[in-house]
């Protein structure tokens, strides 16, 4: 394909996860570049969802491979890859609830900088996590609120809570499930801005069913049908493929 | 913040002048709920700090008791201090890392059970082994000492190191709390598949705390065998765990004072429904006027006794309002409580 290796941050290659008799991934090959929106779409239950565990290592693939950086991450619990550059927020808010939102980012923060021996040392007088919290809340759009209970944000607060938590970890690969569900057009708006931003220095998998959000902002697309790929190609393409329009698009 | 800390430091405060105030009894008394508490603080740290509900601490407190009178020689030579309480405080540690590594491999109910197993094993090798001196338990022969300077047979200094323990466990835990421990502690509590993809490993840090958790209970069951100068299996019974447990409720989880206020408010509870003088022949039946008012005060104090003032000020707020109290907040707990 396109663009020198070097780019490719994140690679699956023939990645499968059965449950018993049912395949909900089956022998998917995808690629995410630095620089770029990679949009995965499909009907629910298409498996896009298992997709980003499989990536994530939330669960481990019956059969195929995982490299983060160029390096065989397929053995590696979720935690390590998360510390090694893959970040990944949810479908579902699964935010810390009764923590502050500054909380919620600073402890994102830690978790790329832990240091759990030094116990006593109070969390804020670590002005380096402050600071990155600070900053990515405020990335986010939620510098306003950041010192109230998480759980007391609005839905769209909280979506853009769960991507500034990505970010405090400094990752170089974001795996986005759904992001704009449920967000205003305002909010939807901002969401797209940040998006565009990051994609410059980090590789982005996009899972929505905003259509026309995925197509503003895509720069690559993979369809997805009852776990297999149907197609994948830049946005022209996609919207062309006699297939997908059938399968998935419909008359967008 | 601030009122919170004067009025701790008030209450060890009294505490101290407690043995000056209280008859002989009195001390006793509470030096032994001083003992619960420091064992409730042990249990806090795995159910209000990190979310693990743990069926199993008695275990912890009896190997600590046990440990204590099994190294004392029987010379009646008394042992030093500083070699006796690292003995206990080491080999409870020691075995709840054991359990620990086992037993966090599971979750939910599973880690209750597992861990109620566990107690349970130590609970009979104890009760029917050579080892522990079976149902009648041992007596210890000499009490640890750190040389001329403290003799923990007098009932002041057992009271006074019991004192300053709890004083140093709860000080360094609320030290802890506030750090990066304490905090990935409390994430795993709120949402452990969240702290796993944002990159901790938690099931180091669960083991940690449940070592440490383990290593405290070891110290506050040392105190208990030095003061009480015998041991038997009933330490490690599960009556004992699960009293721990309604201790940390009654006082309200998720707090450290909420542990000691728990231990005191039990026991003084369960003097008061023994007592003959104000219960007359129902005394006889003071479990069950403890277990209906330990019901009722679970009902009406979800926060239990630590949350009890908050509790009443929103409950004034809203009338002055007139309007009922909505609670706005209610799964939410201020970051700085200890």
């Amino acid at each position: 394909m396109n663009g020198a290796s070097n780019t490719v941050l994140l690679r699956g290659h023939r990645l499968t996860r059965r449950w018993g008799g049912l395949v909900a991934v089956n022998e998917v090959d995808l690629e995410l570049h630095r620089g770029e929106v990679h949009a995965v779409i499909g009907t629910n239950g298409a498996g896009k969802s298992t997709l980003i565990n499989l990536l994530s290592g939330q669960f481990s693939p019956s059969s195929g491979r995982v490299e983060l950086l160029d390096q065989d991450v397929s053995l590696w619990p979720q935690p390590r890859r998360a510390r090694a550059g893959l970040g990944r927020s949810y479908q579902r808010n699964t935010i810390f609830g009764e923590f502050s939102g500054m909380e919620n980012c600073r402890l994102s923060a830690q978790a790329a900088q832990q240091r759990p021996w030094r116990w006593w040392q109070s969390v804020t007088s670590q002005p380096d996590l402050m600071a990155i919290a600070r900053n990515v809340a405020q990335r986010a759009g939620l510098a306003d609120c950041i010192d109230r209970p998480a759980g007391l944000l609005s839905h769209g607060q909280k979506r853009q809570l769960e991507i500034a938590m990505c970010l405090a970890t400094r990752p170089k690969v974001l795996l986005l499930d759904e992001p704009l569900a449920g967000m205003g057009a305002e909010e939807t708006e901002r969401m797209l801005v940040l998006l565009g931003d990051l994609k410059s220095d980090h590789a982005i998998l996009l899972v929505e069913h905003d259509m026309d959000a995925v197509f503003r902002i895509a720069d690559r697309i993979t369809v997805m049908v009852n776990g297999s790929v149907i197609a994948s190609g830049n946005p022209t393409e996609i919207r062309d493929n006699e297939l997908v329009q059938s399968a998935y698009l419909g008359g967008h | 913040m601030k009122t919170q800390i004067a009025v701790l430091v008030g209450a060890f405060l009294l505490l101290a002048a407690w043995p000056w105030i209280g008859s002989s009894y009195g001390m006793d008394l509470v030096n032994k709920i001083m003992i619960y508490a420091l064992l409730a603080l042990s249990l806090e740290v795995l159910v209000g700090g990190t979310g693990l509900i743990c069926f199993g601490q008695a275990a912890f407190f009896g190997i600590g008791a046990y440990a204590a009178v099994k190294f004392t020689p029987s010379t009646g030579e008394a042992p030093s201090l500083l070699v006796a309480l690292p003995i206990s405080i080491g080999l409870a540690g020691l075995y709840a890392l054991a359990v620990g590594a086992l037993s966090l491999r599971t979750q939910g109910v599973y880690f209750i059970m597992v861990t109620l197993a566990f107690a349970q094993m130590a609970y009979y090798v104890v009760h029917d082994t050579p080892l522990g001196g079976g149902t009648d338990g041992i007596y210890l022969y000499a009490k640890p000492a750190l040389g001329s300077w403290l003799d923990l047979d007098k009932p002041l200094a057992i009271y006074g190191f019991t004192l300053a323990s709890l004083t140093a466990v709860f000080v360094l835990l609320a030290i802890m709390r506030r750090g990066q421990f304490g905090r990935a502690l409390d994430g795993i509590r709120v949402n452990e598949l969240r702290m796993r993809a944002t990159g901790f490993s938690t099931y180091p840090y669960k083991l940690a705390a449940f070592t440490l958790s383990g290593a405290i209970a070891g110290w506050a069951g040392f105190l208990f065998a030095v003061k009480d100068g015998f041991v038997n299996p009933e330490l490690l019974s599960w009556h004992l765990s699960g009293t721990v447990l309604i201790m940390i409720i009654l006082g309200g989880m998720g707090h450290l004072r909420g542990a000691v206020m728990g231990a005191f408010a039990f026991t003084l509870l369960e003097e008061l429904f023994r007592s003959e003088a104000v219960f007359g022949s129902l005394s006889k039946h003071w479990h069950l006027g403890l277990g209906l008012f330990i019901i009722l005060s679970v009902a009406l104090l979800p926060k239990g006794l630590a949350g009890l003032p908050r509790q009443i000020r929103e409950r004034l707020a809203g009338k002055l309002l007139g309007t009922h109290h909505i609670p706005a907040d209610d799964a939410v707990r201020p970051q700085e409580n200890t």
